[in-house]
């Protein structure tokens, strides 16, 4: 009976609820290949999102993730454009996504400042960043090479390259998150940092690690999405964050850290990803998007609010107030 | 909020209020006062426009209707608590105002809806957030997407514009040569928030709240009743910032306002509020609104876009809070 209560197979259902209702009015919507679409549109939240979720699993939050996309892809394809290969555009944007996500990340640790002030000013000097090195210019198709622009679009099996390296990245967060001791540590840093502590977790390093993982895959998600939609200009995923922010919440991962799945987590960006791609099909203007998305959180939140309220679950009730 | 993990977990007791760190913070608002006069004595050398006293009014607009909201922010944020939606209750309040106007409302009307609109999001959230106990930040999170998304579905891709004759005072009007009618609410906020928070009971439990909600609850303070009125003050003043802002534009944009909240989280914490919850005073969120603002005029006048400010204002941000602690941690050593 358990697995029926758990968040994931009630998100679960809930998704194949959705799909049911449209395809019951659009069939055409569920038919595999607009499914694989669908996945492929989502790919960059999703990857965005479980960047967030190690991050918010430590009790942090990044507010930068988009604007680091945004001047990650900037940097792309200034690379693409002066004529660097793609085999060294892709680990240089991981690489510099990483470092700024550093940079996050040992403000919080070394200086302990709390990451929602420091990702809030990092967001706008990161982005501020992509206009002193464009002046405000854009970046469009005809000045980016073929094979930059191709390798996102590339399909392997009826999917994408972006769906692919996507669904990589789930599996690998899997194994990371379950199987490592850098996995265990996000939950145990944000379960119980003082517990953590005595274990022998560095809470600081360990909330670091987060942000570095955070701005690396936002790093990468920045070349994908300048790649496959084509153009870099300074507002890029403008307002993004936050949509990061509500798949995490959607999928169940507790804003007061510690507790969450990488199941969840991808479900939650898929409902708001198949909403999204949904809205036009069944002819619904695109202007009620946000609305729908923000009763979609809201409701999640109280949902899991009441699921965290399950009789015997709280072991430490302080700890559970403090948060 | 979501920050409490220990930091200096085996350097020091983790007590915030014995840090090096809490008695340079106790100079916070004379620090803060030292770099807005710097600020200013530095732009009167920059420009010569600066001293003018038509272009200082006009400066003002910078900052006032942010800082009107940063008051009920930082009593929001003194409590723990913090509202990201005050930008979307701008857009719902203005929405509202445009749509009473096309109703055929006059101006007590018109005022009366903007600030019953955001009552009634302040209402919103403090109900999710105190009554059913779910977490601030995310709760606003999910209303500022609920309450813009209104407007967007309300307005699309229009604008309510023509607004009465009457409106326009608000936004554009004078109350005393230079002085505009903006400076005069911020004023008037900027006291009866400070008499609120540093002068009656009501302002203690606040304090109380944020420092140790336990122990808050055990004395009798019902936690829950502040913090409902702490986002109904927060959704009041943003009602108060829709009028002034659509007073002033003439206009209602489905995105108008849109970052504010960030703005208004950046004065608040500038001006020594720890986002931590449980310290900080008005003051200090005064004098952080005039450093904002002539910053950002100051660079305006030498012809700084405004993308390159906003990297300022964030190194500002990190920088004030860093450099004490920078600070104390050489002094340990």
């Amino acid at each position: 009976m358990n697995i029926l209560k758990s968040r994931e197979t009630i998100l679960g259902l809930a998704i194949f609820l959705l799909l049911a209702l449209i395809a019951s009015r659009f069939p055409a919507f569920v038919r595999p290949r607009n499914l694989a679409n669908v996945f492929t549109d989502t790919s960059p939240l999703i990857l965005l999102a479980l960047g967030q979720m190690v991050v918010i699993l430590t009790k942090c939050i990044d507010l930068s993730v988009a604007a680091n996309l945004a001047l990650c892809g900037m940097i792309a394809a200034l690379m693409d454009g002066a004529g660097i290969p793609l085999v060294l555009i892709l680990p240089a944007v991981i690489a510099l996504g990483a470092a700024l996500g550093g940079v996050n990340g040992l403000l919080v640790w070394k200086l302990g400042i709390p990451s929602i002030v420091v990702t809030l000013g990092t967001m706008t000097i990161f982005r501020g960043t992509i206009f002193l090195l464009t002046d405000g210019a854009w970046i469009n198709a005809h000045q980016m090479s073929d094979a930059f622009k191709a390798f996102p679009r590339a399909v392997i099996l009826g999917l994408p390259v972006m769906g692919w390296i996507a669904a990589l990245v789930i599996a690998g967060f899997a194994v990371l998150l379950t199987r490592t001791p850098l996995g265990r540590a996000f939950y145990a840093v944000g379960g119980n940092p003082h517990a953590a502590v005595y274990t022998g977790i560095s809470v600081g390093r360990t909330q670091c690690a987060a942000f570095v993982i955070a701005g690396a895959l936002a790093g990468l998600t920045g070349y994908l999405w300048v790649a496959r939609y084509a153009v870099a200009y300074v507002d890029i995923a403008g307002g993004f964050e936050l949509d990061v922010v509500a798949a995490c919440v959607i999928g169940g991962i507790a804003i007061a850290g510690g507790s969450g799945t990488v199941a969840g987590c991808v479900m939650g960006a898929l409902f708001l990803g198949i909403i999204k791609n949904a809205l036009p099909v069944v002819g619904v203007s695109p202007f009620w998007q946000m609305a729908i998305s923000g009763s979609a959180i809201l409701i999640a939140i109280a949902f899991n609010a009441r699921g965290s309220r399950a009789p015997g679950r709280i072991i430490l009730k302080q700890a559970e107030h403090k948060s | 909020m979501s920050d409490t993990a220990p930091t200096h977990t085996g350097r020091q007791i983790p007590d915030r209020l014995q840090s090096p760190l809490s008695r340079a913070l106790k100079s916070w608002e004379a620090l803060l006062l030292v770099v807005a006069v710097a600020i200013f004595i530095v732009n009167s050398f920059a420009s010569p426009y600066f001293l003018d006293p038509w272009s200082l009014s006009d400066a003002t607009f910078n900052f006032t209707e942010k800082a009107m909201i940063a008051f009920a922010m930082a009593l929001l944020i003194i409590s723990g608590e913090i509202d990201l939606s005050v930008g979307a209750i701008i857009a719902l309040a203005s929405t509202t105002i445009g749509l009473a106007m096309h109703a055929g409302a006059g101006m007590p009307v018109l005022v009366i809806t903007g600030l019953a609109t955001g009552l009634a999001c302040g209402a919103f959230n403090g109900l999710l957030v105190a009554r059913f106990a779910l977490p601030s930040i995310v709760v606003t999170i999910g209303t500022m997407s609920l309450f813009r998304g209104i407007s967007y579905i309300v307005l699309g891709d229009g604008a309510f514009t023509g607004y009465p004759s009457g409106l326009a005072w608000f936004g554009q009007g004078y109350v005393f040569w230079v002085i505009t009618v903006e400076l005069v609410i911020f004023a008037l906020l900027a006291i009866i928030f400070g008499v609120l928070l540093h002068r009656t009971n009501f302002g203690r439990t606040v304090y109380a709240i944020g420092n140790n909600v336990t122990a808050a609850r055990f004395s009798g303070i019902k936690v829950e009743r502040v913090k409902f009125i702490l986002f109904l003050l927060t959704g009041l003043t943003s009602g108060i910032a829709a009028i002034c802002l659509t007073s002033r534009l003439g206009s209602t944009r489905p995105s108008i306002a849109a970052g504010f909240e960030l703005e208004v989280v950046t004065i608040v914490v500038l001006g020594g509020i720890s986002i931590l919850g449980g310290s900080g005073s008005i003051p200090g969120v005064v004098i952080a609104a005039f450093v904002m603002g002539l910053v950002t005029f100051g660079l305006g006048l030498l012809n700084v876009p405004g993308i390159v400010m906003s990297i300022i204002m964030g190194v500002l941000l990190i920088g004030v809070i860093a450099l004490p602690r920078l600070w104390a941690m050489t002094r340990r050593r």
